[in-house]
C-alpha cells in the first residue's frame, strides 16, 4: 500500500516538474506548510490512540463480542469501533479470527463500519479542520449509519430472528 | 481562549513524552506499552501523510477552482456525487487522510454535501479496503453493506450539507490550514 502510495506520489512529482518547476516547487511550499500546521493535532490524536490501545487492547475486543445477547453485542461492537483506530490489514484478520470463533456477521459489520466511519480519536484533527459543532453531527450521523448497515446485515445473513 | 488551548494542548504533549521516556528508564510496564503503541502508529501515519499532503499541494496548484467547482460544487448534479466516491474509493489510510482531502475539495468550491459525502465514503468505499474486507468476511458481506451505506451516506450528506448552509455555516474561521 505503501508503494503504491509512494510511486503515485513520485510519478506526479516528475510530471509536475517537466511542466511547471515553479508551480510544482510551490506545491511543495504548499504540502509542508499544511502538514505542518495540522502535525501538533496529529500528535495529540497519536497520543489518544496509543493511551486507549492500550485500556482496550484486541484480547479484550475479542472476549466481549462474543456475548450471547445479540443486541447487546452489536452496541459494544459500535462502542469499540468507535473508540478505537486500527488500519484495516489489522482489523479484518481479527474480524476472521471473530468470525471462527462463532461471532455473528451482524456484530462484525457493527465493528467495522464504526472502525472506519466514526473516529473519537481523531477528533482532535477533524476539530481544526471542520470544528466542534460539524465534527460531533457527522459523528453522530456514522454512528446510526453504522448500526443500519449492521442491522441489514443480519437481516441478510438471517441473524435477526 | 485559543492560546490558553495551546497551552494546554502543548503540556499535554511533554508530560506525555516525559511519561514515556520515564517508563522506559524506570521499566514501567503499561508506560512502555503506550510508548510502543504510538510509535507503530506514528509510523504508520509518516508513510502515508508525506505523500498525502504533497498531493495536496500538487491538487492545490494544478486544479483550478473552476474545474471543481463545476463538477462538485452549487448546481452539479448527481454525478458529483458518483465522482467523489470515486475518489474516495481511490484514498488509502483511513478517516485522518480524508479531513485534509476534504477541507482542500471545500476551499476550492466542492459543496458542503459532496464534501461530507467523501468523508463518509472514503470510510466505507475504499477500494484496497473492501478487497481486504471481502478476502475475510466473504463477498455477499461487502456487497450488502456497500449497498446498504452508500446511499445512506449520500442521503445524510446531503440533509447535514443543506441544514449547514441554510445557517450560514462557514468551515473553520481561525485562519487558513
Amino acid at each position: 500500500m505503501f508503494y503504491y502510495l509512494l510511486s503515485i506520489t513520485i510519478c506526479a512529482l516528475i510530471i509536475s516538474f517537466i511542466f511547471d518547476k515553479n508551480k510544482t516547487i510551490k506545491a511543495l511550499k504548499i504540502a509542508y506548510k499544511k502538514f505542518m500546521n495540522i502535525l501538533p493535532a496529529f500528535l495529540v490524536m497519536l497520543i489518544l490512540v496509543s493511551i486507549v490501545l492500550f485500556l482496550v487492547p484486541d484480547k479484550m475486543i475479542i472476549n466481549y463480542l462474543g456475548t450471547k445477547n445479540k443486541f447487546f453485542s452489536v452496541i459494544l461492537a459500535s462502542i469499540f469501533g468507535s473508540i478505537t483506530l486500527m488500519p484495516g490489514f489489522i482489523a479484518y484478520p481479527l474480524c476472521g479470527i471473530l468470525l471462527k470463533k462463532g461471532v455473528s456477521y451482524m456484530v462484525l459489520a457493527a465493528f467495522t463500519t464504526t472502525l472506519m466511519m466514526v473516529g473519537v480519536l481523531s477528533y482532535p484533527v477533524e476539530k481544526e479542520y471542520f470544528g466542534a459543532k460539524v465534527t460531533i453531527i457527522r459523528n453522530l450521523i456514522s454512528f446510526i449509519i453504522s448500526i443500519i448497515v449492521a442491522i441489514a446485515i443480519g437481516f441478510f445473513f438471517g441473524e435477526l430472528i | 481562549m485559543n492560546k490558553q488551548n495551546n497551552f494546554i494542548k502543548s503540556t499535554f504533549i511533554v508530560l506525555y513524552f516525559i511519561f514515556i521516556v520515564a517508563s522506559f528508564v524506570m521499566n514501567f510496564q503499561p508506560g512502555k506499552q503506550i510508548g510502543l503503541n504510538f510509535t507503530t502508529f506514528a509510523i504508520e501515519m509518516l508513510k502515508i501523510l508525506p505523500c498525502a499532503f504533497i498531493l495536496i499541494g500538487l491538487f492545490e496548484v494544478w486544479v483550478k477552482k473552476e474545474k471543481v467547482e463545476k463538477h462538485l460544487g452549487e448546481g452539479s448534479g448527481m454525478m458529483s456525487y458518483f465522482w467523489v466516491i470515486l475518489l474516495a474509493g481511490t484514498t488509502v489510510g483511513g478517516l485522518y487522510v480524508a479531513f485534509p482531502v476534504a477541507y482542500t475539495l471545500f476551499k476550492k468550491g466542492a459543496k458542503l454535501s459532496v464534501i461530507f459525502t467523501y468523508l463518509g465514503a472514503s470510510g466505507i468505499c475504499r477500494i484496497p479496503m473492501t478487497i481486504f474486507e471481502a478476502s475475510f468476511m466473504g463477498i455477499k458481506f461487502s456487497i450488502i453493506r456497500l449497498l446498504v451505506s452508500i446511499p445512506l451516506v449520500i442521503f445524510s450528506s446531503i440533509l447535514l450539507g443543506n441544514y449547514l448552509e441554510k445557517r450560514n455555516y462557514k468551515i473553520r474561521t481561525k485562519g487558513e490550514l
